[in-house]
């Protein structure tokens, strides 16, 4: 059926191919490769636990981004409605299931590897509200009433993540959404109201939080206070970062990762752990990397012919710069720990499907930014 | 048209974001310069602290060796079987698997059981320690069987002569909270300090200095590796003047009786040769730790076990004080070689009746025979007429009364009463009557075999005022050699007292002549016999002539002797106090005799303490053959 899809498509495979940004693909293998030298190092120099896995997670998966990079954009812009509703339901399926079973249960567990459906569910979101946005006019988005649908789009994953709990995909979720709504040409009056309501609604939101939630509110605004307990991880993680200095302890030398007092080395403080080894120099060259992919996205988002693609690359672009900020704050000790990975290099599945699904459908957009795109 | 201002409103928005995100990325930039380079320095401490845990390495104690290098506290290997509670699959399974193997009680294995659930897992627990070899061996061979455990090698310290040199040297133990001081080392777990003697005295040099060895640990504290490692210098040695097997002998011979102590030393430099005191404890038990009912037991021992009576025993010196008596005669005027005495068998004075030992009298004596035979009214006579300051005076010139300040710390003055004391201590003035009773050695006056020995070095060794020294060497220094004082007292009055002690013991008349040492008469030897009263003797005693040997052991008069050998040229002095040995000439110079004898054979004056004379197994064989 794939093959069906590509090979509908005026021109043949080979040259598609030959069209895919490359540049793009190499700064994305390129974060990639240094996602591997880190878990390298997380495992004390071995290939096992992490870097093998990841390596050969990364190769299926680039596969299949490639794959969906060749599919033509407008299928995607069919099936988005139907993305949305398989994303949705497995949502509600792990609500269900975290009920009957025990606590936060955020995944269904695949064999092979743990699926985090909210993941999923953020590249459908994307979709869904550049399918929607598609076909407005400025008018119609000046209206109210028009944002309703796009409100609810958001609201229901937001509001079942919520229920997991995990108020940080919830927030980065709502805030992918808001920066498409933004870019739509959605009136700024709104968004400006929406955060007097959001700075109005914290006291209220505190009131609901659960106590570990607050806990990591209170450890964020003062980590030391309680070096031993909750301010643990960030005491680490920053100690880890500032004794690697400019140039770093050497590869395989971060004593603070090696020695275990990074929590968490492999996953979400794997930029710690790249930081502590590699200095202020390597922190920064990775930084520009995820700044050059970032940008590069946008890039494409502005290149696009239809407004499909425009919105889909910007939406997808934008959710993966939230994951590395935020994860990159987080280890900093900027935000709050929220328990979100960074994208690429951090060990760990479900996190690279959702990014690479997106550079994909970037790509896709990029190789099909000429396409006429109407409702098929 | 319409398109394409909706394309520059998206266009501006997305520049907008694109801004936001730049800017954020340099706040990122910016936050990582930061922590890196500002706060580097901060956090480049923070992560050492983290990761290096500094141990400290306890040093190897000094050993204490006697005159000839021969050891008299050593480090013996202590060999222990440890548990490391994670190598183990199941903990009390292994347990139990050793128990098959050594013999382990019931209360280590709940022990070990109790602490590591407190410890984490990779902390090796102790569950026997002191095993014998033949309990390593076992062990050791049998280890595939025992998961989780393993043998190691600590030191203990052990005394080889053991209960011979108790008192002598001391022992060792932990460290209590009192005797912390900054030395990281005593809060090292297991470390132990000298607790008396000499394990006491030089305990700072002994001790060494620890080392250190700073390891790498992960966040739970395993050791990761060794970073840096300073040695621990060991202690020093000390060398004692002690002759180590003299010592035994002395100890053995002691233990013949109930309750004794003697001391043998150099006339003339001070050197001590032997310090014994019976009984004593066994000072190996003391190094492991020592067990409640067994501490019991040595509290309740009537002679005193834990205490060193040749320094610490203060006893009325009895007769042997009549030297000091006569030489204070001698000095005041009142005796002279031909004056006598007639010896009735009391003395009196006032409504005072003093009574001689001997109950029908000596009849005419003179300053030797008083010697000799010892007769009490002699210096009953004396006494009355020079007054108590004279002989006070001449006993403290002696050495009695005070602490020599001593290596070993437990020395006791003793008491050398004057008017001036008397009045302090009981508001009285002095009585005539209790100047005749001091002169004889009994009353107030108090002195320690240590004291008795010295008073006698002073007496032979041509009056210089010596003192006692035990310590020969520490590491490579040696105290400065001691230049001593001449005492006032001429040579010729010394010469008297020679010439009484000598007939005490080799004139047929003398109290000791049963002691006299017939074969070989170069071994001969000089003294003076002492009896000390521990109850006065009831005038119903007196008369119905009970025995002291009859009366409970404990009501029986304590034996005393000093002498000094070889005759001519003396070099060796000896005091010995057997606590309710009844007469002096009974059983106090039969030890005596038996001491000198003994150090004339070995000679220990013969080789000097020298620290370059590491021992030589030569010179210790030499040492331990009979002469």
């Amino acid at each position: 059926m794939v093959k069906s899809i590509i090979l509908q498509s005026e021109q043949g495979i080979i040259h598609k191919l030959k069209n895919l940004d490359w540049a793009f693909i190499a700064l994305i293998v390129t974060v990639a490769c240094i996602g591997f030298t880190a878990l390298y190092s997380a495992a004390g120099g071995n290939f096992e636990p992490w870097a093998e896995n990841q390596m050969q997670r990364f190769s299926v998966i680039f596969f299949g981004m490639l794959i969906i990079a060749l599919i033509d954009v407008r299928w995607w812009f069919k099936f988005a409605w139907w993305l949305y509703g398989i994303g949705f339901i497995l949502l509600v399926y792990v609500e269900i299931m975290g009920h009957i079973g025990m606590g936060a249960q955020r995944w269904i567990n695949l064999g092979f590897m743990k699926l985090q459906p909210s993941e999923l569910m953020k590249v459908a979101l994307v979709l869904t509200l550049a399918r929607y946005f598609h076909a407005a006019t400025s008018e119609d988005i000046k209206r109210l009433s028009f944002l309703i649908v796009p409100a609810l789009l958001i609201g229901a994953p937001v509001g079942l993540v919520m229920l997991q709990p995990d108020l940080g995909t919830a927030l980065m979720t709502s805030f992918a959404g808001a920066a498409m709504v933004f870019v739509a040409g959605a009136p700024l009056w709104i968004f400006i109201g929406a955060a007097a309501a959001v700075a109005g609604a914290i006291p209220i939101g505190w009131h609901f939080m659960h106590d570990y939630q607050r806990q990591r509110v209170l450890t964020f605004l003062n980590p030391e206070s309680d070096p031993l307990g909750s301010g643990y991880h960030i005491t680490q993680s920053k100690i880890a970062l500032g004794s690697g200095g400019l140039k770093g302890k050497g590869f395989l030398d971060g004593s603070q990762s090696h020695l275990d007092f990074l929590p968490e080395k492999q996953t979400d403080f794997i930029f710690t752990l790249w930081a502590e080894e590699w200095g202020l120099a390597g922190g920064v060259a990775l930084l520009l990397l995820f700044g050059l992919i970032i940008w590069y996205g946008l890039w494409i988002a502005l290149r696009a012919r239809h407004n499909f693609g425009r919105y889909l690359a910007f939406g997808l672009t934008f959710n993966f710069s939230i994951y590395v900020f935020v994860n990159i704050a987080m280890v900093m000790g900027l935000i709050p720990v929220v328990g979100a990975p960074l994208p690429l290099v951090s060990y760990g599945g479900t996190a690279m499907l959702a990014a690479m699904i997106g550079f994909g459908l970037i790509l896709s957009c990029n190789l099909y930014r000429d396409s006429k795109v109407t409702r098929i | 048209m319409k398109r394409s201002s909706d394309n520059e409103k998206f266009t501006r928005r997305a520049f907008f974001v694109g801004a936001a995100q730049g800017t954020f990325l340099v706040v990122l930039g910016g936050r990582l310069a930061w922590l890196q380079i500002a706060q580097g320095s901060r956090y480049k401490t923070l992560s050492d602290e983290n990761r290096i845990n500094t141990k400290i390495l306890p040093p190897t104690r000094g050993q204490i060796v006697d005159r000839f290098g021969v050891p008299l506290a050593v480090n013996n290997q202590n060999f222990r079987v440890l548990i490391i509670p994670e190598q183990a699959e199941n903990l009390e399974k292994s347990l139990r698997a050793l128990q098959k193997y050594i013999d382990v009680e019931e209360s280590s294995i709940q022990t070990v059981l109790k602490q590591a659930k407190k410890s984490p897992k990779y902390v090796p627990l102790e569950i026997k320690d002191d095993l014998s070899w033949e309990e390593v061996a076992k062990v050791e061979v049998n280890l595939p069987d025992l998961p989780g455990l393993s043998t190691n090698v600590g030191e203990i310290r052990g005394y080889p002569l053991g209960e011979a040199t108790a008192h002598l040297i001391g022992y060792v133990g932990a460290v209590n909270k009192n005797e912390l001081t900054s030395d990281p080392l005593l809060s090292v777990p297991g470390f132990k300090i000298g607790k008396s003697a000499i394990e006491k005295t030089h305990d700072l040099a002994m001790r060494g200095k620890a080392g250190s060895s700073d390891v790498e640990v992960n966040v739970v504290g395993r050791e990761v590796r060794e970073l840096k490692r300073i040695d621990p210098v060991p202690g020093e040695r000390v060398m004692l003047t002690i002759d180590g097997e003299l010592q035994r002998f002395a100890q053995k011979r002691l233990s013949e009786q109930q309750s004794a102590s003697a001391v043998v030393m150099n006339v003339h430099s001070g050197e001590v040769y032997a310090l014994a005191s019976y009984p004593a404890f066994d000072p190996n038990v003391f190094s492991r730790g020592i067990s409640a009912a067994l501490w019991e037991e040595l509290l309740a021992n009537p002679g005193f076990p834990l205490t060193n009576k040749a320094i610490a025993g203060q006893y009325p010196p009895g007769s042997t004080f009549k030297m000091i008596t006569a030489l204070a005669g001698l000095k005041a005027g009142k005796i002279t070689t031909n004056r006598t005495v007639f010896c009735p068998g009391h003395y009196i004075l006032g409504k005072g009746r003093f009574h001689c030992w001997k109950k029908g009298g000596h009849g005419y004596v003179n300053l030797s025979d008083a010697l000799a035979k010892s007769c009490d009214v002699f210096f009953y006579q004396m006494a009355n007429e020079m007054g108590i300051d004279a002989i006070s005076e001449m006993a403290s010139q002696f050495g009695l009364g005070k602490n020599f300040g001593f290596d070993l710390s437990e020395e006791r003055p003793g008491l050398v009463p004057t008017r001036d004391w008397k009045k302090a201590r009981f508001n009285e003035t002095w009585q005539p009557g209790e100047t005749i009773v001091n002169a004889i050695g009994q009353g107030y006056f108090l002195t320690t075999p240590l004291q008795l020995a010295v008073m006698t070095a002073r007496l032979v060794n041509g009056g210089y005022e010596v003192k006692p020294q035990i310590t020969g060497y520490v590491g490579d220094k040696s105290p400065a050699p001691q230049k001593w004082p001449k005492m006032k007292v001429p040579d010729a009055h010394l010469k008297l007292m020679m010439q009484g002690m000598n007939k005490v013991v080799n004139h047929e008349r003398g109290t000791a002549y049963g002691s006299r040492v017939k074969d070989p008469p170069e071994f001969a030897y000089a003294g003076k016999t002492g009896t000390a009263q521990v109850r006065r003797i009831t005038m119903q005693q007196r008369a119905s002539g009970v025995k002291n040997e009859d009366l409970a052991w404990r009501e029986r008069h304590h034996a005393l002797f000093v002498g000094y050998a070889p005759l001519d040229k003396p070099v060796y002095a000896c005091a010995v106090v057997v606590e309710h040995g009844v007469g002096g000439a009974l059983t106090a110079a039969p030890i005596a005799r038996d001491l000198l004898v003994e150090v004339q054979k070995r000679n220990p004056a013969g080789t000097p303490v020298a620290v370059q004379s590491a021992p030589a197994p030569a010179a210790q064989i030499k040492a331990k053959e009979p002469i």
